[in-house]
Order: C-alpha cells, then structure tokens, then sequence
C-alpha cells in the first residue's frame, strides 16, 4: 500500500482538471438559448461524443471488433442494455478465436 | 413523484451501467499494476479523476519517470467533452442548490449523464434521481479497480475474455437511447470516421475532439434550417 509522491500529484493534477471540466458547463452553456440547427448540433453532441470515444475500438482494432460492433448495433435496437453488451463480448470472444 | 421513487428508479437506470463497469474496472486495475503503480494508488486514481476514458490514456501513456504534465493534458483534453456534456445538462438542473452542482457534478460521467439527460425528456431531473445515479458508479468502479489491481497477475489475458469489448458494446447501447433519425445516422457515421481516422493518424486523445466536432457539424448541415 505504497504512494508514490510524483504518482500522487499526477493523480492530484489529472483529478483538478477533470473537476473543473465537469463544473465548467453549467457557468458558461446556463446562458445558451438555442434554436433550428443550433439546437440539432447542440442535440448531437451526446451521440457525437459516444461514438468518438468508441471508435478507435469499433472500427480501428481488427475485424473482430467491426463486426462484433455491428452485431451489438443490431443487438441495441431490439435488446435492454445489459443483454446488448452480453451480445457484444459473446461475439468479440468467438470471432477473436474463429479470425 | 417522491424523492425516493425518483431514487429507486435512478438505482434502476443505473445498476446495468455499474455491472457493466466492473469488468472495465477489474481490467483497469490490472493494466495499472502491470505498469507498477501500487493497489492504493490505482484505487485513488479511480477514485478521485474517476474517468475511465482518460485513466485508461493515462496507463497508456504512462512510464518511469512520470510524464506528469503530458497525462494531466491528455485528461484535459479527453474529458473537456464533460463541458459539453454539464452545459447541456445545467438547464435541467433547475432545482438544484448551487452546493449540490458543486457536489453533484463531481459525478459527472457519460454514462450517468446519458442517463440524466433521457430521464429529461419524460421528467423533471431531480436532485435525489441525480444522486441516486451519482453514488453506485464509483463504488463499482473503485471496488473493480481494487480487485483488478490485487489480482492483476492472477487473471490472464483481459483481452481473452473480451473484457475489453464491454465498454464499446456500453456506448452502442447508450447511443441508441439517444436515436432520432436521420440527424442521428449523419452525426454516428461523420463521428466514427472522422475518429477512427484521427486516432489512426494522431493517437489518442485527438480522436475524443476530432470525432464529437465532426459529428456535431454533420447533424448542424444534416438538420433542416426551419426547425426548432
């Protein structure tokens, strides 16, 4: 159970500027009154965001993944959450061992 | 409706997201130990930047000696999304005291704001959904993050179990709550090349940016002037 105290300020640093992204929004976006296609592209950024994280994973990994992504998609419009991602990683794990 | 149905029903949105954050928690925990940060510190790290996207660049990027101000960057720039994502949130908090934003919003993540925002369209977010949502994902991950690192050596190849694929199935889940339309099908697609194509060429973390604009600026030209 040791901390290291260069570990600990990168921690320290890492954890002050992810606060202050997550505080930040309210001070400047509780102005913002949107409408027409301001509001679409304000609207898209959930969806946006999402699939940025994902898609190093999705479409850039092999083809496991792609195609295990393209099942989950299928999986997603007609399953709950949990069932989706169960579908997910049953089908990363076969096509990983079959490809 | 009453603070503790709204509560109960946030403990419902969310259970499925922490049981989906346990084996991204145990893998977390165990990349953290095999580039030698101790139990303490990888559960503290969980713990206080409580980020999964950037903890998981952090590992990536970390070696000995630490380069602390490239990791400290490259948690800005993957989690400046959350401006975004607290800009859109803060006219739904309406009834939210100023200490419970400070409070409530150092649990800001995707998955809880995902959840927050369609619980918007069909009711008004309260605090007590807000908390209810807050407090189980870090026990969850904390929990996996202490457990990955402990038995790190002892559980194999994550990639083997497809651990690592949970996180990605997640996120089509969450995207899919999202859906509406033609708009959405443009901003998917200009958002997935537009990152796959940037991480191939510059890495992380400029995928996060370069994707979400992309996408952002596909639904503003895909979307018709007049609406509202």
């Amino acid at each position: 159970m040791t901390i290291d105290a260069t570990t600990f300020a990168t921690i320290l640093g890492m954890a002050v500027v992810t606060y202050l992204t997550r505080i930040a929004g309210p001070f400047l976006g509780a102005r913002l009154e949107l409408t027409g296609r301001a509001k679409a592209a304000f609207d898209a950024i959930p969806p946006a965001v999402l699939v940025a994280v994902i898609a190093p994973s999705a479409l850039a990994t092999g083809w496991p993944e792609t195609i295990a992504a393209a099942v989950t998609i299928l999986a997603a419009a007609r399953l709950p959450l949990l069932a989706t991602i169960a579908v997910g990683v049953a089908c990363v794990v076969a096509l990983r061992a079959l490809l | 409706m009453s603070n503790r149905a709204d509560s109960r029903a946030a403990l419902a949105a969310i259970a499925p997201v922490a049981v989906a954050a346990v084996p991204i928690g145990l893998l977390f925990g165990a990349l953290a130990a095999s580039k030698g940060l101790s139990v303490a510190e990888a559960g503290l790290m969980s713990l206080l930047v409580f980020a999964g996207g950037a903890q998981f660049a952090a590992l990536e990027l970390w070696t000995w000696p630490v380069p602390v101000a490239a990791l400290i960057f490259s948690t800005l720039l993957i989690n400046a999304r959350h401006v975004l994502m607290g800009a859109s949130l803060a006219p739904k908090m309406v009834g939210f005291s100023l200490r419970q934003r400070l409070i409530g919003l150092f649990f800001l993540t995707d998955e809880a704001w995902a959840l927050a925002e369609r619980r918007a369209l069909t009711h008004r977010l309260t605090p007590a959904y807000w908390f209810g949502l807050a407090f189980v994902l870090p026990v969850a991950w904390v929990g996996s993050t202490v457990l990955g690192a402990w038995f790190g050596s002892l559980l194999g190849d994550p990639e083997r179990l497809g651990a690592d694929f949970a996180f990605t199935a997640l996120f089509i889940g969450l995207v899919a709550g999202f859906w509406n339309g033609r708009v959405t099908a443009f901003t998917v697609a200009a958002s997935g090349a537009a990152a796959a194509l940037t991480y191939t060429l510059a890495g992380p973390p400029w995928h996060v940016a370069a994707g979400a604009f992309a996408g952002i600026a596909a639904a503003y030209l895909a979307a018709p002037t007049e609406s509202s």
